[in-house]
């Protein structure tokens, strides 16, 4: 859950959407890529490896070192730095390999 | 997506693709240039049109100058594709995208591939931890988000983007802890002999003089001739160890930005299996081209980092030396007219290169920070160590290949971006053989991940195949 | 110029599996293999042990890879003790799933000619949509049936590679890395090899070279009929098990990643891949498991089938050259088995294996071997 951020803002943001990660509602700074957002909001980790479980962040800001992957609106393994936030997102943590059994999903990407 | 071929696909809107476009579309071409990002600039000039006062303040006047740039390409006539991931490159000069989900294909009569650069790794212990991230992603923070760090941050290894930085978070306001340098005196005495040629790119040192002497002034604590860098602790990152002089020392560190240079961005260039050399003064793999940019595959082209690190203004005229070349191929200027043009660009790109073997020299990564420890992550995807490449260069394996089949590394979604330098060079030095020999990653499509659903329904090519 | 009793040419699949044979029964061994750029079948498989299906036609191939799957729980076990490596065995039987009604028909046709073939002793069910959604849970709509037979199963064929690399070190097989053997040739009592620039002397030799067999053959007046046929295979990202049969097209691995496949094509040595095939291959697998369309596709690779001219394996102990054994097959994970405990014996000269003989050359008219 979010703590002490690692990151802040140059200046107040001008305009800022409402997302919820891990189920609770956070206020972040419009036009930015998820990961920004996330970082800014304090978020610290945001997968455990499917392979060992290993914490994850973001790392490269850029989409080439994929640690950086969510669970969007139902979509798993989501590059959260190639993201723009959206108002009303549902965002969850990568917990490992992602479960195609899991509930009804919703086609994020249809 | 129209009929008609295109006579130039340009994949990477930075300032190679860029400038490329702009001097392509005023001899008559008709381009196309695709980008992974949501606008124009790619990275050095992420965001420019969008960056507020206070930003460009921060992050200072070579920023700055992008913003005409992408001006004048946004309004050239080039047809831009913004929020495209390629994801296959064939040889036939099929480039295969995604936008908003939709899977397309586009036949180009030429391509340039202007992917730009990103972070060389640097893989030491605790690299993987939370609160560890890379000088590029603080400055992609910066300029896509005006984020900078709140508390105290460490910056740590060389090169001088990781300066740039420091200086753009002081101009910000930002409590720097301090600058763990892995370079030194003795890299400037052993780049003593490439002086007198980078002398022409006398801009290019003096900047970097500049940085180091405002650093300086406001009082950054600079360690030097740093070794045996360790990011401290269990869940996330708390601290940064090393040594300098004879002294250990352990700094209080909640965010670690981690940096030694940037190297080319070879994905599609080693997918379409052109030819690269191993280069042992930049310590990664450069596609071979000729003086135009055309790569080993007829019709194929590179400009800017993505072929060989150089910088923006480097990236700018081998762009425009592209352009020129593929006008002349396709008829709408002739040789000598060709020629002519051309000129000016390759001279001052002489003299943008001169400087490159001295900041090479200078600022060399350290073979502990490239070849690291056994117990250290090399495959952040797949959780493989270097102990664990060495064991199967033990076994037999000879190369990257084998050992991604014994060990998983290099098999995750990063496809070895991450990775492939580094375990180039571990097995090289295990098997005692130049990284040359060694070889790389066979790299396939897809480049970018892509749905089963999105490839199922790709919409086929409609226009005339070349 | 250095000496071994057995040279074997190829360290894929089937000359490791040989060579941990031939090991076990106590012969001096040495491999030579190619760099770490080669073709390699043995690193581009599906990991199929798969018995459904096979021998159409040539009964002994059904019989032979019948003893394939019953012999390689105790293969599986040797080399686990021998390395430590757990090959992720698992036989729970396979599904053919089908498509369209001409595909159901022609499989059914096809496993009850096999269950006629081998006297009964050929298990097998078809089942129809309804039964094989019982069976198989998030099937697709417009499977239209499916045929089950207990026999199949698979392992990780990339953990079998290296298991086999470290099995015969262990047991003193001297691999040699980074020679392509570029030439062979008889000699007093045994035979001569020229690879990068060193020269071997072995008193027996076994081609295992894949598609290299056919230039290595010809240089000991051998025509061996084997050409390239390429498959590609997509794997898709780690999911949490949510399959636990091997199908033809769709595989679950026990890392999670899920395998997508089974195409062919004549592409000559081009081992690349092309996003049509890419683009039917993900339709097929969509269309069985409706719920993979959101999955992620992160790589794609082709190989290179050593397809013989009418698919089956060739085991052939030279008359002209004695002491040269060739042997070639496109399937050298369900047969890794039989080539360890059954084949090595028989190169071995320890016993007479009448099931072998099916496999010789001669079954290839003049015309087909100068042809190939």
């Amino acid at each position: 859950m979010p703590v002490e951020p690692l990151f802040r803002a140059l200046s107040p943001a001008k305009n800022t959407v409402r997302i919820e990660f891990e189920g609770a509602s956070l206020a972040v700074p419009a036009g930015v890529s998820l990961a920004a957002a996330l970082l800014a909001s304090g978020v610290t980790r945001t997968r455990e490896s499917a392979v060992n479980g290993r914490s994850g962040a973001p790392f490269c800001m850029m989409g080439v070192c994929f640690e950086c992957l969510v669970e969007v609106d139902g979509q798993a393994n989501c590059q959260a730095c190639l993201l723009p936030v959206r108002a009303g997102m549902r965002v969850h943590r990568q917990r490992g390999a992602r479960d195609l059994l899991a509930g009804d999903q919703e086609m994020a990407d249809e | 997506m129209n009929e008609q071929t295109v006579d130039l696909i340009v994949i990477g809107a930075g300032p190679a693709g860029m400038s490329a476009a702009v001097e392509a579309t005023v001899r008559g071409l008709s381009v196309v240039v695709l980008d992974e990002q949501g606008s124009a600039g790619g990275q050095i000039y992420r965001n420019v049109q969008q960056a507020d006062a206070h930003q460009r303040r921060v992050l200072g006047s070579d920023y700055e100058a992008g913003a005409q740039l992408v001006a004048e390409f946004l309004q050239c006539g080039a047809r831009f594709l913004s929020g495209a991931a390629i994801w296959q490159v064939t040889p036939e000069r099929q480039v295969h995208f995604l936008i908003e989900g939709r899977a397309q294909i586009l036949q180009g009569r030429h391509v340039l591939i202007a992917t730009g650069a990103f972070e060389r790794p640097m893989p030491i212990p605790g690299w993987t931890l939370p609160g560890v991230m890379t000088a590029g992603a603080g400055q992609i923070l910066l300029k896509n988000a005006a984020l900078v760090p709140r508390g105290p941050v460490v910056l740590a290894g060389c090169g001088p983007l990781l300066y740039l930085l420091a200086v753009q978070y002081l101009r910000a306001g930002v409590a720097i802890e301090a600058l763990v340098d892995t370079s030194g005196t003795g890299d400037l005495v052993r780049a003593w002999r490439e002086v007198p040629s980078a002398l022409p790119g006398w801009r290019d040192l003096l900047k970097g003089l500049q940085l180091l002497a405002t650093l300086k002034r406001a009082g950054v604590r600079h360690f030097r001739n740093a070794r045996n860098l360790r990011v401290e602790a269990q869940e996330h990152a708390q601290a940064l160890s090393f040594e300098c002089g004879s002294r250990s020392w352990t700094l209080p560190a909640s965010l670690v930005l981690l940096h030694q240079g940037v190297v080319p961005n070879t994905q599609i260039s080693w997918s379409l299996r052109l030819e690269h050399d191993w280069s042992e003064q930049q310590l990664c793999w450069i596609a071979r081209r000729d003086k135009d940019g055309e790569t080993s595959l007829a019709g194929v082209f590179i400009a800017g980092d993505g072929g060989a690190i150089g910088g923006a203004q480097v990236a700018r005229l081998e762009g425009r030396l592209t352009a020129l070349a593929v006008a002349a191929r396709v008829g709408a200027i002739n040789a000598h007219q060709a020629r002519d043009l051309a000129a000016p660009y390759r001279k001052a790109l002489a003299r943008q290169r001169a400087a490159r073997p001295l900041i090479d020299a200078l600022y060399r990564p350290l073979l502990q920070n490239r070849v690291p420890a056994d117990e250290v992550i090399v495959c952040r995807c797949e959780e493989v160590t270097a102990g664990s490449i060495r064991q199967f260069v033990e076994l037999g394996c000879l190369g990257p290949n084998q050992t991604k089949a014994f060990g998983r590394c290099g098999m995750g979604p990063c496809q070895g971006r991450q990775c492939g330098l580094s375990v180039t060079q571990i097995i090289a030095e295990q098997r005692r053989v130049p990284s040359a020999e060694v070889g790389y990653y066979r790299i396939r499509s897809p480049l970018k991940p892509i749905t089963l659903s999105q490839l199922a329904n790709e919409e086929p090519l409609t226009q005339e195949p070349v | 110029m250095q000496k071994t009793d057995v040279m074997i040419v190829g360290g894929g699949l089937v000359g490791l599996s040989i060579a941990y044979g031939m090991a076990l029964l106590g012969r001096q061994v040495s491999v030579l293999d190619e760099g770490d750029d080669a073709l390699r079948a043995a690193r581009g498989n599906f990991g199929l042990l798969w018995v459904q299906g096979k021998g159409y036609g040539m009964s002994a191939y059904a019989q032979w890879t019948r003893e394939a799957v019953a012999l390689w729980p105790r293969f599986a076990t040797a080399l686990q003790a021998d390395t430590g490596i757990d090959l992720h065995l698992r036989q729970p039987g396979g599904f053919q799933l089908c498509l369209s009604d001409e595909e159901m028909a022609e499989e059914s046709r096809r496993l009850l000619w096999l269950r006629d073939a081998m006297h009964g002793d050929y298990p097998f069910e078809l089942l129809d949509a309804e039964q094989l959604r019982v069976r198989l849970p998030g099937v697709g709509p417009t499977v239209v049936g499916a045929c089950y037979s207990p026999m199949d199963g698979h392992i990780n064929p990339l953990k079998l590679l290296r298991s086999l690399y470290t099995a015969c070190r262990v047991r003193g097989v001297n691999i040699i890395n980074g020679h392509r053997v570029s030439g062979i040739a008889q000699c007093a009592g045994g035979f001569e090899l020229a690879a990068a620039g060193q020269r071997w002397y072995a008193g027996r030799v076994v081609l295992a070279a894949g598609l290299g067999n056919r230039e290595l053959g010809a240089q000991l007046d051998m025509d061996i009929p084997v050409s390239p046929n390429r498959g590609q295979i997509l794997v898709t990202e780690r999911l949490k098990p949510f399959l636990h049969y091997p199908t033809t097209y769709v595989r679950q691995t026990d890392e999670g990643t899920v395998q997508l496949g089974d195409s062919h094509e004549s592409a000559g040595l081009d081992d690349g891949t092309g996003s049509q095939v890419m683009a039917t291959i993900a339709a097929r697998a969509v269309r069985c498991f409706p719920r993979l369309g959101q999955v992620r596709l992160v790589r794609a690779w082709g190989a290179l089938r050593v397809m013989s001219q009418d698919g089956y394996p060739i085991y052939e102990a030279s008359r002209t050259c004695p002491g040269a054994v060739v042997v070639s097959c496109h399937s050298g994970v369900t047969l890794a088995a039989m080539h360890a405990l059954r084949l090595a014996p028989w190169i071995d000269g320890e016993r007479d294996d009448p099931a072998v003989s099916a496999f010789s050359l001669e079954r290839f008219s003049p015309e087909v071997r100068h042809a190939g």
